[in-house]
């Protein structure tokens, strides 16, 4: 029934839109429902971009003006900022906010029955043969969810950064660029094909490369973004390999069609949507930094710190999971994708987490703490609950963004006390921390907010997306027919250990930094401060989202058992409901293969039971190490050398994944390359080359021989040259 | 009595030729050079060609070679009798190569060459007679070159015109008449 | 009657052709390539006989030709004499390798 009106709806659509000479803005006949202008919300950034991008130049002419001149452009030494630097904080936050305005219009009036996506064709993008590809934006309740997070974080990030930013010489290349990310980002959700969505994707890879390398002076950051652009790109080779896969199978890029001809025509388990699912999660993985392709994010810190909010926790890097929830039909379709998937999912969660227990860089735990998130994401999107795995997203952008701009404010803070240290001072080690709790009470405050979301706690965030990935493994884990029954329950039992495991990380992060005593020396100490209200109210926001962002998707059991406190809420499972349109027939196929899921876990015992157990766990894990991690005594960097020997080393050096590419991959990619100049480029084609022209000159020689200045020579040469075509004409005839 | 003529006037020909050729001085060569010519224009003659005979006659082996003298006297050229022949193996290379040529030309030339030709020569030859009693030797040439071939002889008018510029601003003496 | 015209005309080609190989004074070069310009003409007035009235008109052409070239070659003759004193072509040898 659902395949065959979505059919119907492909037709008509391809019907509707007669190629070339299709009106701007044709309207499907499917929908009542008139979407707010979202063409203007995928524009207004572009055009922040296009604003701040000028001011850009105008600043760099400025600023190399002044060097040609000899001296150094400073724009925050005069009395008044330059025009330059100071539109862009209109601007960039600005056009953030009008384009949140308008997805939440759109958010809210969209109507509930709405069961087909809402398709806006602009123009014809590319017509060759066979191959259409429209240039359209779709609007769903999936696309909608999405363009709340990223405009709504956007915006509190940009905020943020006007006072993060403050005092950079590249204040309005840092917005040009943050604005041209969201840009892209709206693309990558609102598009209505793969092809549209590649233009975000290969859109936002490369507004992160050049924000990890923002401050490309420094030779370790832009190397960050090489690398971070360099394994995009290998998964960007999978998901171009899927799109070609799809073009084959199905003729067209079109999700609507794509996933219309799929439900009919493709068998469940079958090679084509098994390859194709399998290509994709390649892409997803280096998107959003999946084990083995995960080495990027935390090199990715070398940028901005709202930057590491934006792109690389709450967005960008979610956009792997995205795609995936978008393709639930075809991973539906492939249950070893699937397995893979949720596999790569919770082994990415399990090492992340590991490794993040061992760092001390206050930016590279948060990395890996997102990495380790995003493994939890994969995992709920491998084994079919996309619901939860968005949900989980959606949280996810919340607290994380809170954490990294937290982080942020106490890099903000630590800046001006290096800055004032009598040595050197690394202002992003936790170890050179320590009870700043009494400098900057309210960022502390609002991080333990994001810590207890993040653990896991009842009643923050996390608690109830991370306990639904769980109970969903455990459930499908239980479905009478699921070939991978064993499987997912392990898959349970490490999700379980990693929740507790994220919950310790992020104790000792927060004990580290703002507990215990303080580390950073008495002269740096004095100018320990909170950060400016500019950079406190988004924190309140996304602290205040991270309490009660979790309540839109209260599971229906723990709502029956505690009406008391739930029963306020409208209903139960909201964005299940809201998300429905979009999952169901994934849900319906995923049903029909496995059976229905299972009402218990593995060791036995019901949903409520086991979110008691992991939310009780949790809470013991951060009161427990909370006191243990107290009355330890760290001593600043500069003293310290991390742990020495055994796991911890290991964990430490990061499972020395960067060494295993170096040695595999880089090394002997060198040596290879080295050998290519060395023999194939010196020596055989140029060589070559060489040759070709020694020979020129050789029978160039020669010939000049001839040149002997005599003209009767000249005229012997002419008459045998006049003999041989006479001859040949004469004697050949 | 046109075969003997032929054969009177080829043999004056190639032996002028010849004597050009290994004439010691350029006078000499240049007076082998009119004999062959004249020996030439009578062959035209032979071929009821009777303008180009007197064209032939007039200005090839009256004015160019008149032209020729000058210079040689000019040049003061007259009694150079220094050998200017190349001897030896370049003269005996020269040979073969040039016989080689003759022989080529020569099996161009003979056999069934001519055998279409001669076929619809007769026709040709009689259209040419009819039309020289007609317009008269002079005519004949005349009505193609300024009807179906005017344009080439114009470009001849415009390539002699050049020649002349060519030639006076080449034999001038350097420096003088500047200014 | 025609071949015979033709053999002398090659005849009388050949001729020219070797004067040109052999000969080093300037002057008799000359001449040469006017006796190979001749050996043409007869080949074309004998054709005439058989092909047409056109034969004739391209050895006026050529006679035209001829004229240009002796006046302009015999000037350059003139120039390079009073250059080099000489007329003997090995002397004139400077555009070479």
């Amino acid at each position: 029934m659902t395949g065959v009106t979505t059919v119907e709806s492909a037709v008509t659509a391809l019907a509707g839109t007669p190629p070339l000479t299709a009106p701007p803005l044709a309207v499907q006949e499917a929908a009542s429902w008139e979407p707010v202008l979202p063409g203007l919300i995928v524009l207004l950034p572009l055009l922040g971009f296009a604003i701040n991008g000028f001011l850009a130049l105008r600043a760099a002419a400025v600023s190399s003006a002044a060097v040609r001149s000899g001296s150094e452009w400073d724009p925050f030494a005069g009395a008044a900022t330059p025009a330059t630097h100071r539109l862009p904080t209109l601007v960039g936050p600005g056009v953030m906010l009008i384009a949140f305005v308008l997805a939440l219009l759109n958010f809210i009036g969209m109507p509930d029955d709405l069961q087909e996506p809402v398709v806006r064709s602009y123009w014809s993008w590319i017509a060759t043969g066979d191959l259409r590809i429209e240039a359209a934006l779709q609007l769903d309740q999936l696309s909608a969810v999405m363009m709340l997070v990223v405009t709504g974080v956007g915006f509190l990030i940009h905020v943020f950064s006007v006072g993060y930013m403050k005092n950079d010489v590249g204040y309005p290349r840092y917005f040009s660029y943050l604005n041209l990310f969201v840009f892209f980002m709206l693309v990558l959700v609102m598009g209505s094909g793969y092809a549209t969505m590649f233009v975000g994707w290969e859109g936002v890879g490369l507004c992160s490369y050049l924000l990890i390398g923002y401050w490309f002076s420094d030779r370790e950051k832009s190397d960050a973004g090489k690398k971070a652009f360099i394994v995009n790109r290998i998964g960007d080779v999978g998901f171009l390999l899927a799109m070609f896969l799809i073009y084959q199978a199905f003729g067209t890029f079109d999700f609507g069609e794509v996933f219309a001809g799929a439900e009919g025509g493709l068998a469940t388990g079958g090679a084509t949507v098994t390859a194709i699912t399998l290509l994709l999660m390649l892409g997803a993985a280096g998107k959003s930094a999946q084990v083995p392709l995960h080495v990027w994010l935390p090199d990715a810190m070398a940028g901005p710190t709202p930057v590491s909010a934006l792109i690389h926790a709450a967005t960008m890097v979610t956009a792997g999971v995205y795609m995936v929830a978008r393709s639930s039909v075809l991973y539906a379709l492939a249950p070893v994708s699937q397995a893979i998937v949720a596999g790569v999912g919770v082994l990415t969660a399990l090492i992340a987490a590991t490794i993040a227990i061992q760092q001390y860089d206050i930016k590279k735990v948060l990395a890996y703490s997102t990495v380790s998130q995003l493994g939890f994401m994969f995992l709920a999107a491998g084994i079919g609950a996309f619901t939860a795995a968005i949900f989980h997203l959606v949280t996810h952008a919340f607290f994380k963004a809170l954490l990294f701009l937290g982080a942020g404010a106490v890099i903000h803070s630590m800046h001006h006390a290096a800055h004032h240290a009598e040595r050197h001072l690394d202002e992003q080690d936790m170890r050179n921390m320590g009870g700043l709790r009494k400098y900057m009470p309210l960022t502390c405050a609002l991080m333990w907010i994001a810590t207890l979301a993040i653990a896991g706690i009842w009643p923050f965030a996390g608690f109830f997306s991370k306990d639904e990935i769980i109970w969903y493994t455990a459930a499908w884990a239980g479905a009478e027919s699921n070939p991978f029954g064993a499987l997912y329950a392990v898959y349970w039992g490490v999700a379980l250990i990693t929740a507790l495991m994220t919950a310790f990380y992020m104790t000792r992060l927060m004990i580290m930094t703002f507990h215990g005593a303080n580390r950073t020396g008495a002269a740096g100490a004095a100018h320990l401060h909170e950060a400016p209200p500019v950079m406190t109210l988004p924190l309140i926001a996304l602290a205040a989202l991270s309490v009660f962002g979790g309540w839109i998707n209260v599971p229906e059991a723990l709502q029956a058992s505690f009406a008391g406190l739930f029963g306020a809420l409208p209903m139960s499972e909201w964005l299940h409901h809201w998300l429905e349109p979009v999952t169901h027939a994934a849900a319906e196929i995923q049903v029909a293969g496995f059976g229905e899921a299972a009402y218990s876990a593995p060791l036995g015992g019901g949903e409520v039971t086991w979110a008691l157990v992991s939310t009780v766990a949790a809470a013991l894990t951060v009161a427990v190490s909370a006191r243990l991690l107290g009355t330890r005594k760290y001593v600043a960097a500069a003293a310290d050398s991390g742990p020495r020997a055994g796991l911890g080393r290991v964990l430490h050096d990061k499972w020395y994944f960067d060494e295993a590419y170096d040695a595999v991959i880089v090394r002997p990619l060198l040596r290879l390359s080295r050998w290519c100049w060395r023999f194939i480029d010196d020596v055989i084609i140029d060589g070559f080359v060489n040759t070709t022209a020694q020979f020129a000159r050789l029978a160039g020689w020669i010939m000049s021989l001839f040149q002997t200045g005599q003209v009767n020579m000249y005229a012997f040469v002419l008459t045998v040259g006049v003999l041989l075509v006479l001859g040949t004409t004469v004697f050949l005839r | 009595m046109t075969d003997i003529l032929f054969i009177l006037f080829a043999v004056v020909a190639v032996g002028g030729a010849v004597g050009v050729v290994v004439g010691r001085s350029p006078v000499a060569s240049l007076l082998f050079m009119v004999a062959t010519l004249a020996s030439v224009a009578g062959i035209y003659v032979l071929f009821e060609a009777h303008f180009l005979a007197a064209i032939q006659v007039l200005v090839y082996a009256g004015a160019i070679m008149v032209l020729f003298l000058f210079v040689i006297m000019l040049l003061n050229l007259g009694h150079d009798y220094r050998a200017d022949l190349r001897y030896g193996s370049w003269s005996l290379l020269s040979l073969v190569v040039v016989g080689l040529t003759a022989g080529v030309l020569m099996q161009g030339f003979s056999g069934d060459t001519g055998a279409a030709l001669l076929e619809n020569g007769a026709t040709v030859a009689a259209a040419i007679d009819a039309a020289v009693i007609e317009k008269g030797a002079v005519g004949v040439i005349a009505d193609p070159l300024f009807t179906d071939y005017v344009v080439a002889f114009e470009l001849m008018g415009l390539l002699l015109l050049v020649a002349i510029v060519a030639a006076v601003v080449l034999a001038k003496p350097r420096g003088a008449g500047e200014g | 009657m025609l071949t015979p015209a033709l053999l002398l005309s090659a005849a009388l080609f050949v001729i020219g052709t070797l004067g040109v190989i052999v000969r080093r004074n300037a002057i008799i070069i000359f001449l040469c390539i006017e006796l190979q310009l001749n050996a043409v003409n007869l080949a074309f007035v004998a054709l005439s006989r058989y092909t047409g009235i056109e034969g004739q008109l391209y050895v006026f052409f050529v006679m035209t030709v001829a004229a240009a070239e002796a006046a302009v070659g015999l000037a350059i003759i003139i120039s390079i004499f009073r250059h080099y004193e000489t007329v003997n072509v090995n002397k004139f040898n400077v555009l070479k390798w």
